[in-house]
């Protein structure tokens, strides 16, 4: 018996397995077009609509939307109290996002270098962990524990430090009359509850820093400090940037945070979550949403030009 | 003078495993200086201990004289060449090359004109710009090699510095890196578990075997006069006689080394000649190697294996008879 040196296609399957064999453009077309359509209609396009909506402005008399071009919306940006919650909103993700990064550093540091088998289970767990509970449960627990009533005051006074906490709450524009109505304690749960995106990018660069980088360094005459600046740290840098995108956008259009642990001034989130709802102004909910864009866009143009990404 | 590196009675273990047992050794300044063994033996474990990334548990490291135990790596007049090069993807060659420059606070004027002469040094002149991830492995190799250098170090240490390259570009490198050390004249101690890089490039060898040396000499002195069945088998190989086959072929009574090239086959006809003892065997295995052809012939007593001319053709099943010169016989002592 002879064997024939091609065999008859099996099937149905079989035969559109041999279409796509000889037309390899066609099956990477159709395993590209649901991804790419859901990212350019649904993702771009309604993003380009929200941009649309920002040129357009609102009647002051009639409450309806004026579907003309105009810059006048992005104008009321720059007004006085709007001005002032984008400022506060900005300097706000700046200073979660730098002690994020200086609490996640030495954590990941730590669980990329030494932590090994159940450590390492221990560290994923534990970082992990207080993203698998739901926001709002944690959020309404820290202004429990931030509370004047709450563990805080309780333990600064049975500390006999009560001064202590009623010296930070005495402070101008930070304090407040307790910790969950000042921007301290808005900070503090900001800090909680994005952390987890910092260690974890951090963590992923340090892990791929080759342990004989650093032997290879210290060969060459650099002690654990220089070996820290010159390799350990731009190497570890794109995951530092990746985790501070995180960070610093999360917080940048948060408004549930803000509202629940705060005092009554605004953030970007809530001014465009008032704006879009009870307010009915669109246009400059929409204007807005672009600040945290535009800001992200030049935080990334900048980290670029820094060199932030030399190594990926 | 005191030699470059002196270990004495040096011990370092992981946990129950004693990677390093005992060891005591010197290399002379100058020497192109082997650590040959099998994976595990401990030879790497050695190198890192003169670099500095491990402390002995026990026993002392003088590099050059000095006391080195206790002192970090980065305090140690020497110099690495790691195996995968650990060349920092986030610089440049140059910047690579001139690192151990710049943070020893050399000008970068000076740093840059030294870091130059390293890579024309290694071959790599005008490389300075390039990424590390647009080099071939060769090229990565010479990179790690002028880094290392261009530090001017006492004792230049290659953790097996020529694994990772193809044979062509491996025989070149090794070429090149016996010129580069006699003309530096700097003390290199290399790593390897490939004997024959070891035999050509090294001054001497130390042959390692479970933590311990087994054997040190020049290659010459390793090869021909193996004091052990390891270093008989790991250096080259070797047919291992026992004492009853060695006195019964008129060698002494001891574990006793012959090599397969200097067992030769006596032509059909052809009487033994004198000073030579013999075997009449059958072919088993018949293995073509270009320039010899390996031949393992079934004596009554062992099989034996011989290195002969390619020119003379063998089939299985032929019989032979095989000779060899009673001082190809080399006695290992009672070593087993």
């Amino acid at each position: 018996m002879t064997m024939a040196a091609a065999e008859r296609p099996r099937g149905i399957g079989g035969a559109i397995s041999d279409i796509f064999f000889a037309r390899p453009q066609l099956l990477t077309l159709l395993l590209l077009m649901p991804p790419l359509l859901w990212i350019g209609v649904v993702y771009v396009g309604s993003l380009f609509a929200l941009l649309l909506q920002s040129f357009y402005s609102l009647d002051d008399f009639s409450g309806l939307v004026v579907h003309q071009f105009t810059l006048a919306t992005y104008q009321q940006l720059f007004e006085g109290s709007n001005v002032q919650i984008i400022l506060r909103t900005v300097v706000m993700a700046a200073l979660v996002t730098v002690v994020s990064a200086f609490i996640a550093f030495p954590i990941a540091y730590y669980a990329a270098r030494y932590a090994r088998g159940w450590m390492k289970a221990l560290f994923y767990l534990a970082v992990m962990m207080p993203l698998w509970s739901s926001y709002l449960v944690k959020v309404y627990a820290w202004k429990l524990i931030l509370a004047k009533e709450g563990v805080i005051t309780w333990f600064a006074n049975a500390l006999h430090m009560g001064w202590l906490l009623d010296g930070v709450l005495g402070l101008p524009i930070v304090g407040g009359p307790s910790l969950s109505f000042s921007y301290v304690g808005t900070f503090l749960v900001f800090v909680y509850i994005w952390l987890p995106y910092m260690i974890l990018p951090t963590q992923a660069a340090l892990e791929r820093v080759p342990a004989n980088f650093i032997e290879a360094s210290a060969d060459l005459g650099a002690d654990p400090g220089q070996t820290f600046r010159t390799v350990i740290f731009p190497l570890a840098l794109p995951g530092i940037v990746a985790g501070s995108i995180f960070t610093f956008s999360l917080t940048l259009g948060d408004y549930i945070i803000p509202q629940i642990v705060g005092n009554s001034r605004l953030m970007i989130g809530q001014a465009v979550y008032t704006l879009q709802g009870t307010a009915g102004n669109i246009p400059l909910a929409a204007a807005f949403t672009v600040v945290p864009m535009v800001i992200m866009a030049f935080y990334l143009w900048m980290a670029k030009r820094m060199g932030a990404f030399d190594v990926l | 003078m005191s030699p470059a590196v002196r270990f004495q009675n040096v011990s370092r273990r992981f946990g129950a495993i004693r990677a390093v047992d005992g060891v005591s050794l010197d290399i002379q300044p100058g020497e192109f200086f082997a650590l040959l063994g099998p994976s595990g033996s401990g030879k790497t474990t050695c190198l890192r201990l003169i670099a500095g990334f491990e402390q002995p548990d026990e026993g002392h490291i003088e590099i050059f004289g000095e006391t080195v135990e206790g002192v970090p790596p980065y305090r140690r007049n020497v110099n690495t060449v790691f195996q995968d090069y650990a060349l920092f993807p986030h610089m440049t060659v140059g910047e690579n090359v001139a690192y151990g420059l710049m943070i020893k606070g050399v000008g970068k004027a000076e740093r840059e004109t030294k870091a130059r002469d390293a890579l024309a040094m290694v071959k790599l002149a005008g490389y300075e710009g390039r990424r590390t991830a647009q080099l071939s492995g060769g090229q990565r190799q010479r990179v790690a090699l002028a880094r290392a250098l261009v530090n001017g170090p006492k004792v230049l240490l290659l953790d097996e510095p020529l694994g990772a390259l193809d044979l062509k570009l491996r025989e070149q490198m090794q070429e090149e890196l016996k010129s580069l050390q006699t003309s530096l004249g700097i003390t290199f101690v290399f790593v390897t578990h490939d004997q024959g890089e070891a035999l050509s490039m090294a001054n001497r060898v130390a042959i390692f075997s479970e933590g311990k040396i087994v054997q040190v000499g020049t290659p010459a002195d390793v090869y021909e006069r193996p004091t052990s069945r390891f270093v008989a088998d790991f250096v080259g190989s070797s047919n291992v006689l026992s004492p009853e086959v060695a006195a019964s072929h008129g060698g002494s009574a001891t574990w006793t080394s012959l090599r397969p090239e200097r067992i030769e086959v006596v032509a059909t006809g052809a009487g033994v000649p004198t000073g030579y003892a013999s075997a009449r065997g059958k072919v088993s295995v018949v293995s073509y190697q270009g320039a010899v052809t390996r031949i393992t012939v079934v004596t009554d007593k062992l099989p034996l294996v011989a290195s002969v001319p390619a020119t003379t053709p063998f089939n299985k099943g032929d019989e032979v008879t095989i000779a060899w010169p009673m001082a190809a016989m080399v006695s290992m002592g009672d070593a087993a």
